[in-house]
């Protein structure tokens, strides 16, 4: 029922120069590593990326940045990042900052089949100017559009041969809203299961979303290891 | 005399007045950097629920060596735990949560204040641009915004100013500023002086600050 690849180079095969692309995950974590690997090695250029974050200089989307196949990235917060920066400045690649709640709310409007929406976020800011303000009850509310992508490249930790996924933690994060709001969603999971494995009551993204499915052990990366000395 | 305190001591400080606002019962997202560090210090008894807008509602301590999962973190990419009674979910359920008021609490860093409760704490023009992450959202999202920061820049000019210089963060979006030096209220009047930090007067504090200070008839003096 739903494509089911052994090879990730396979996985991402489908990807053209110029896509527009949304890549789950905040930070580190939750993103879909071999989906991302697969892409650098497929020196598709000219991508639109649509992720919280870009990243850090040697692993996640840093490595496609590093690789100049992005043009223009949509995101919320791209701080970790140096080879970002020099890009930026240099004039190779255009940036879209939107905050964190409006960046999820268009991803999850552009799978819902909502326009545009209202949101407080940004009013009487930069982000504001020139955009349309409305007054609901006697606030303003700043108008956003939904995005949408060609291909989500999503992560999960167990994925079902219909599709189903559950995600682990907060690896969570952007993945559920990313998977609805793609043309075509490939879903990078780290445990493939039969039909019948989930328990229908705990799946978190319906199958209907997700068009292929690839199994991939993740190296899961820690950005800021924090720990407490046992009391 | 607290211009020679070491900075940490001022971070704890003011952390530990900021952990004042922290009701037993309530649901609290506290921003990155030294409001983390307000978490340190909540009391004994009292029941908080700490939000992660990454997708946590229950934050718990840091783990231990051998309790890290690299799938749990906090907002500021932290390993955490998650507490009893915990939940996760996605950004968009997270950010529901935010903007419908359905937390008591956010404290936040700040830049720069306005006295008409302005925020500045994303971007300084001419600087790299990071983003703002999730602040412009949760600055109309709590039922009180606390913003904790230094009272003065180094260079020693106030922070707290009649108008903001730098761009917003959010318009009209905070409720209480505490610094190193005093405790302000935004209020339909104006900023309100209701507290002072111990070691500071009334007229260090109005000569410190650039916006104009209603002094509260209610003020407290040596509070923290």
């Amino acid at each position: 029922m739903k494509t089911i690849y052994t090879s990730f180079a396979e996985a991402v095969a489908e990807i053209q120069d110029g896509s527009t692309i949304m890549v789950g995950g905040f930070g580190l974590v939750g993103i879909p590593e071999n989906l991302i690997l697969a892409l650098v090695d497929s020196q598709v250029k000219h991508l639109t990326v649509i992720s919280n974050n870009c990243g850090v200089d040697d692993w996640g989307l840093g490595l496609l940045l590093k690789n100049k196949q992005i043009d223009k990235m949509i995101g919320s917060y791209v701080g970790e990042n140096k080879e970002f920066e020099r890009q930026v400045l240099a004039g190779e690649l255009e940036v879209e900052l939107t905050p964190q709640g409006t960046l999820a709310e268009r991803i999850r409007a552009g799978g819902a089949g909502i326009p545009a929406f209202y949101t407080p976020a940004g009013v009487g800011t930069l982000i504001a100017e020139g955009e349309e303000v409305r007054v609901f009850n006697n606030k303003e509310y700043l108008l956003q559009t939904a995005l949408k992508a060609d291909f989500s490249l999503i992560r999960a930790a167990v994925g079902d041969h219909a599709g189903n996924l559950v995600y682990n933690k907060t690896a969570r994060n952007f993945n559920p809203m990313m998977a609805a709001a793609g043309k075509v969603t490939i879903a990078e999971v780290e445990q493939l299961v039969e039909p019948g494995t989930i328990d229908p009551d705990h799946v978190h993204t319906p199958g209907i979303y997700v068009q292929a499915l690839i199994e991939g052990a993740q190296e899961k990366r820690i950005e800021r290891l924090t720990i407490r000395q046992e009391a | 005399m607290l211009n020679q305190l070491d900075k940490a001591l001022v971070r704890e400080r003011i952390a530990r007045r900021a952990e004042r606002e922290i009701v037993s019962g309530s649901y609290v997202n506290l921003g990155i950097g030294m409001p983390t560090m307000v978490a340190n210090y909540i009391q004994g008894g009292k029941q908080v629920v700490l939000q992660s807008e990454n997708g946590l509602l229950g934050i718990g301590k840091s783990p231990l060596k051998e309790e890290v999962d690299p799938d749990l973190i906090n907002a500021g990419k932290e390993t955490v735990t998650a507490q009893e009674g915990a939940s996760y979910f996605s950004n968009a359920e997270s950010f529901a949560m935010i903007r419908g008021a359905h937390l008591d609490l956010a404290i936040l860093g700040g830049m720069e204040v306005s006295e008409t409760g302005d925020l500045a704490n994303w971007m300084i023009p001419g600087k790299m641009i990071k983003g703002m992450g999730g602040a412009m959202d949760i600055v109309h999202g709590a039922k009180k915004i606390v913003i904790i920061m230094d009272h003065v820049n180094k260079h020693g000019t106030s922070k707290i100013l009649k108008k903001c210089s730098l761009p917003l963060t959010g318009k009209q979006v905070v409720n209480r500023v505490i610094t190193d030096r005093a405790v302000m209220d935004v209020e339909e009047s104006g900023l309100v002086l209701i507290e002072i930090a111990e070691g500071w007067t009334v007229e260090e504090i109005v000569e410190s600050t650039e916006a104009e200070l209603k002094i509260s008839e209610h003020l407290r003096i040596g509070t923290y």
